[in-house]
């Protein structure tokens, strides 16, 4: 693929019912109503040159480089806040314009370092092409005159450099962060000749600038640039492939020089992202060439022996021998497998396959089983899906946003952006949030309310305000007359009108006054479209399932189903938790999300795999690792996951490890579950494979293979490698033939292609012959149940309780720069923004204790204890201590405990009791840690420590 | 797995089925145990109530009776 240059329209798409027929340059053009002049005239390939305008952003006429001449009208506008007229004439090139332009660029050049206009290094800058465009090769006044020219450049921010020499204010940056981004970080300080972008009078990296790229992105001058970009040749070819950050799925061009990738470049073609990036997709792909990507097989006798170095057949046949032996000896259900969030629709499927067929059991997760297992239970249950009904632009339509134990803009930027832009446009927002998280109040945003519950109550407040709903009168009774369960509905209707259920008397337990419930409720019921988002402040908890039926029978009994603007939407952690979840992960559930007890399904598939298929669900993680500490469980196959560090009480997890006779890890480096592991098998990075990719809004896109596999090997092959030596045959000569067999097995897939990724970009399945081209929005005009089924939701207070000894609440999260475990992250220099996790406490609690910022402090329950540095927050309520689990060494996840949700075991993360006390130095647990690490890292032949 | 872990995952199927009318209740406790529970997990809870079902709720005793 050659080097992809997408087309700038100049100013932003209008959409209107009315359209305009005008002229330009004598070419008939017909755009809808408000167009500008500049966008008209791309429509028919004539590109008006341009400095200030982009078409991700509202035009501002500044740079007069656009200017035009109407026929009838006197002047030269700018083609970029001219909006067209019926029946205009517009001339683009006229000696007159070609001399206001010229003019204009040489008074742009004359006070700007020479190489901007003759460039220097990689590639030629926007500003370069439009002199070019307009004839300036020099300029007649020197560069003798005033100047910018010995302006310090600002290079505090490890990914690009500001250089004031080479800024024309065009305001593009300032923009972009406003427009796009939605930070309003920068601004243009000063006046005249004197103006200068700023980021608030600070070093970048000092400033709230988070880093997205836009300002880089939009700038014309390479005033801001990327310092890697920089310092390479020009790239040759892009290849457009998908994120494998978090569940928004950004569109990137890989751009690349002599087969190495030198840029990630958001790709504007791009449904989920628009053209819009984060720090972690468009900066922090260094991982993928990191000196510690692991790149040759290795296997061990012992997890406490030194690694040793073999060949992909030695690996592979030792790996299926040990596995075949520990079925021989304890039994065909003694092994199972992890499946990866991290990898491809295609690699999930085979790893579930390989296990259901060759393995012969159902023991396949993944690890939705600890962030949104009871998504697809509860949305399963009430409305017929396991997944999310709506697209991200959906939110462009929504009058009321609801937050529910989420955080955007950390978790899930770029659609957090897109969230903003519609507030800005005046939706409201009620957050529900132990945390003051920053969509509470941000510039241009502020929450019409924020209800602070207490960790542990979100099914008393999500009941409390259906209660107000039903209680005063604000059920859409037709809607639920027409596509409701009527049963069930009168059921539930009785359940949560009892007074018990009220705010009133749910205040207290919640911890949010109950007017401020009513005021939320009555908001959200009468708002308009009202839009539901959670998170896994949601799932996370004993009661993770109940809440997102909870949520389920609000939206219904408001109406809020069915149509764009409206809807519930799990923003889902990882890349592809969306799609292992659809191919079949669950140990109850074939692909498409169907029982392994339903003969007629399981039956399809022995007869497509020509093998006999167990009718019993298998063993989740957790109980895995409890079989295995039982003697019952003894092999494990972990593709992409890293359960010593993501899962709940650390210790209890290593104990399941330990006991088992053959771990085998496949991760691009050795994670903490391989200190465990017998065999270690190289994976490949995103940029290494081909697959597909499914978002949070269930958009399916390609990932493409942009570098060869560094181990040689795609995960894909791998596994089919494994499959094969376990006498098991698979053979596929490409990932596409692998979807064409999910497509053949899996109704919701069955339009889905690779030729029809490639055709429409992206799909969104439901994808049949109902819906061709996919289903952006779901449940229109009827659930996929059938009709949407009520459930009661009684609160029932979690078992995990403060007490004495244990007097606060710890919750745990993650942060914007670093992503889950942070195998990738802490491998690039997100680390200048968090090296370290810290425990988030408030004032009151840490004078309490006597802690001040940055000391440490011993974090422990009843699971174990930690220490960390505290930081001092008022974004904590008083009792509330938070803390992230990015850095192995914290062990967060030591303190967590085994508590669950109740229908799927998904943990109960955001829910433990714990105590917080000065500390002088680290933890037994940390002291450990150190030690087994650097010996369980050893690799023989090199006799060095990895990690 | 541990008897007291058991005993507590099964409590709280059985709390959440508790709002319904016991006979829904106890087939909704018994079909989520059916579905979702590894045999091996069935055979211990199973075992465990014929040893009497020690601190478990009522609702998961029936269901645990039910299962096949």
């Amino acid at each position: 693929m050659a080097l992809i240059q997408e087309a700038d329209y100049g100013t932003p798409r209008r959409i209107s019912e009315t359209l305009v027929t005008l002229e330009i340059d004598g070419k008939p053009v017909t755009v809808p109503a408000g167009t500008s002049v500049m966008r008209a005239a791309a429509e028919v390939g004539v590109n008006v040159p341009k400095l200030c305008a982009s078409d991700n952003m509202e035009p501002f006429g500044s740079c007069r480089l656009c200017l035009v001449e109407v026929e009838g009208r006197r002047g030269t506008p700018a083609s970029c806040t001219t909006p067209v007229d019926q029946g205009m004439k517009v001339r683009t090139q006229s000696p007159k314009l070609a001399k206001l332009r010229l003019g204009v660029m040489e008074l742009y050049a004359s006070d700007h370092p020479r190489e901007m206009l003759h460039g220097s290094g990689n590639g030629q800058t926007e500003f370069q092409e439009m002199a070019a465009a307009v004839g300036l090769r020099e300029v007649r006044y020197g560069y003798a005159g005033k100047n910018h020219l010995h302006s310090e450049k600002d290079e505090s921010n490890p990914y690009f450099t500001f250089d004031p020499a080479m800024c024309i204010v065009c305001s593009r940056c300032v923009r972009a962060c406003e427009e796009v981004q939605g930070t309003f970080a920068l601004t243009i300080d000063g006046r005249g000749f004197a103006s200068v972008v700023s980021a608030g009078d600070k070093p970048f990296i000092e400033s709230e600038c988070v880093s997205c790229g836009a300002c880089v992105q939009a700038c014309p001058t390479n005033s801001l640039v990327e310092k890697r970009y920089v310092a390479k040749e020009a790239p040759d070819r892009s290849v457009v492939t998908t994120c494998a950050y978090c569940g928004v799925g950004c569109s990137f061009k890989a751009e690349l020089t002599n087969d190495e990738v030198v840029r990630m470049m958001p790709y504007k073609a791009g449904k989920a992202n628009h053209g819009h990036s984060c720090v972690k997709g468009r900066f922090a792909w260094g991982y993928a060439t990191h000196k510690d990507r692991i790149t040759k097989p290795m296997i061990r006798a012992k997890f406490t022996d030194p690694w040793r170095e073999v060949s992909w057949e030695e690996a592979i046949a030792h790996a299926a021998s040990e596995f075949k032996r520990i079925q021989a000896k304890y039994g065909r259900d003694s092994i199972g497998g992890i499946t990866s969030s991290r990898c491809t629709n295609e690699e999930t499927y085979l790893v579930q396959k390989m296990i259901r067929a060759a393995f012969g059991n159902n023991n396949t997760d993944t690890c939705a089983r600890v962030c949104h297992s009871p998504t697809g239970y509860g949305l399963k249950t009430t409305l017929g899906t396991s997944a999310g009904t709506q697209d991200f632009d959906s939110v462009e339509a929504a009058d009321v946003i609801m937050i529910i134990g989420a955080n955007p803009t950390d978790a899930h930027p770029v659609f957090a952006s897109q969230m903003k832009r519609r507030l800005r446009e005046g939706a409201h927002l009620i957050i529900l949030d132990p945390r003051r998280i920053d969509l509470v109040k941000s510039p241009h945003v502020e929450a019409d309310y924020h209800l602070p519950l207490l960790p542990g109550t979100n099914v008393a407040i999500i009941n409390a305000l259906a209660h107000v709903v039903v209680s005063e009168g604000l059920v859409n009774e037709e809607f639920v007359k027409e596509r409701c369960d009527l049963v069930a509905f009168e059921q539930w209707r009785k359940f949560i009108a009892e007074e018990r259920n009220s705010p009133e008397a749910m205040e207290h337990a919640i911890g949010v006054p109950a007017a401020d419930l009513r005021g939320a409720a009555r908001l959200y019921a009468t708002g308009g479209n009202g839009a539901i988002y959670y998170g896994l402040g949601v799932t996370e908890h004993s009661q993770g399932s109940t809440m997102v039926m909870g949520m389920a029978n609000l939206a219904m009994a408001t109406g809020n189903m069915g149509r764009k603007g409206v809807g519930i939407s799990p923003l889902r952690g990882q890349n592809n938790v969306q799609g292992s979840c659809d191919m079949g992960s669950f140990p109850h559930e074939f692909p498409g999300y169907r029982h392994v007890s339903d003969t007629a399904v399981r039956e399809q598939f022995e007869k497509a795999w020509h093998v006999t298929l167990q009718s019993e669900p298998g063993l989740r993680i957790p109980n895995m690792i409890d079989a295995a500490v039982d003697g019952t469980f003894k092999g494990i196959y972990i593709q992409g996951e890293d359960i010593v560090q993501s899962d709940p009480n650390t210790q209890h997890i290593s104990s399941g490890l330990a006991a088992m006779e053959c771990v085998v890890v496949q991760d691009l480096f050795l994670n903490e579950t391989a200190s465990y592991a017998h065999v270690f098998l190289p994976g490949a990075s995103f940029l290494e494979k081909d697959g597909t990719f499914t978002n949070a809004e269930r958009r399916i896109s390609r990932v493409r293979k942009a570098i060869e596999p560094m181990a040689g090997l795609a995960d894909w092959e791998a596994t089919v490698a494994l499959s094969n030596a376990l006498g098991y045959p698979m053979h596929y000569n490409h990932p596409s033939e692998i979807m064409d067999e999910i497509a053949r097995l899996t109704p919701t897939f069955a339009g889905v292609s690779f030729d029809k990724i490639d055709e429409l970009g992206s799909i969104q399945w439901p994808c049949n012959d109902k819906a061709p081209e996919g289903t952006p929005v779901m449940h229109i005009g009827g659930f996929v149940r059938g009709k949407g089924l009520f459930m009661i939701t009684e609160f029932v207070p979690t078992d995990e309780r403060t007490t004495g000894k244990f007097p606060l609440i710890l919750t745990t999260g993650r942060i914007l720069s670093q992503y889950n475990v942070g195998a990738q992250t802490r491998r690039t220099d997100n680390n200048v923004w968090h090296d370290m996790d810290v425990l988030e406490i408030h004032p009151s609690d840490a004078e309490n204790r006597g802690i001040k910022e940055g000391d440490l402090v011993s974090l422990a329950s009843r699971a174990g204890d930690i220490t960390l540095p505290a930081r001092i927050s008022e974004r904590m309520q008083p009792g509330v201590v938070y803390t992230t689990f990015h850095h192995a060494m914290t062990g967060a996840n030591v303190v967590t405990t085994e508590f669950s949700d109740w229908a799927t075991n998904c943990p109960e993360y955001k829910v433990t009791a714990v105590q917080v006390q000065l500390a002088r130095h680290m933890s037994e647990w940390q002291e450990h840690y150190l030690e087994t690490r650097k010996q369980t890292t050893r690799i023989e032949k090199e006799s060095t420590a990895n990690d | 797995m541990e008897a007291e872990n058991m005993v507590h995952m099964a409590n709280q199927i059985a709390n959440f089925f508790a709002s319904y009318p016991k006979e829904e209740a106890v087939a909704g406790v018994a079909d989520h145990l059916q579905k979702f529970w590894e045999p091996r997990m069935r055979k211990q809870i199973t075992e465990y109530v014929a040893h009497g079902g020690g601190g478990l709720h009522e609702l998961a005793i029936e269901a645990v009776k039910r299962l096949h």
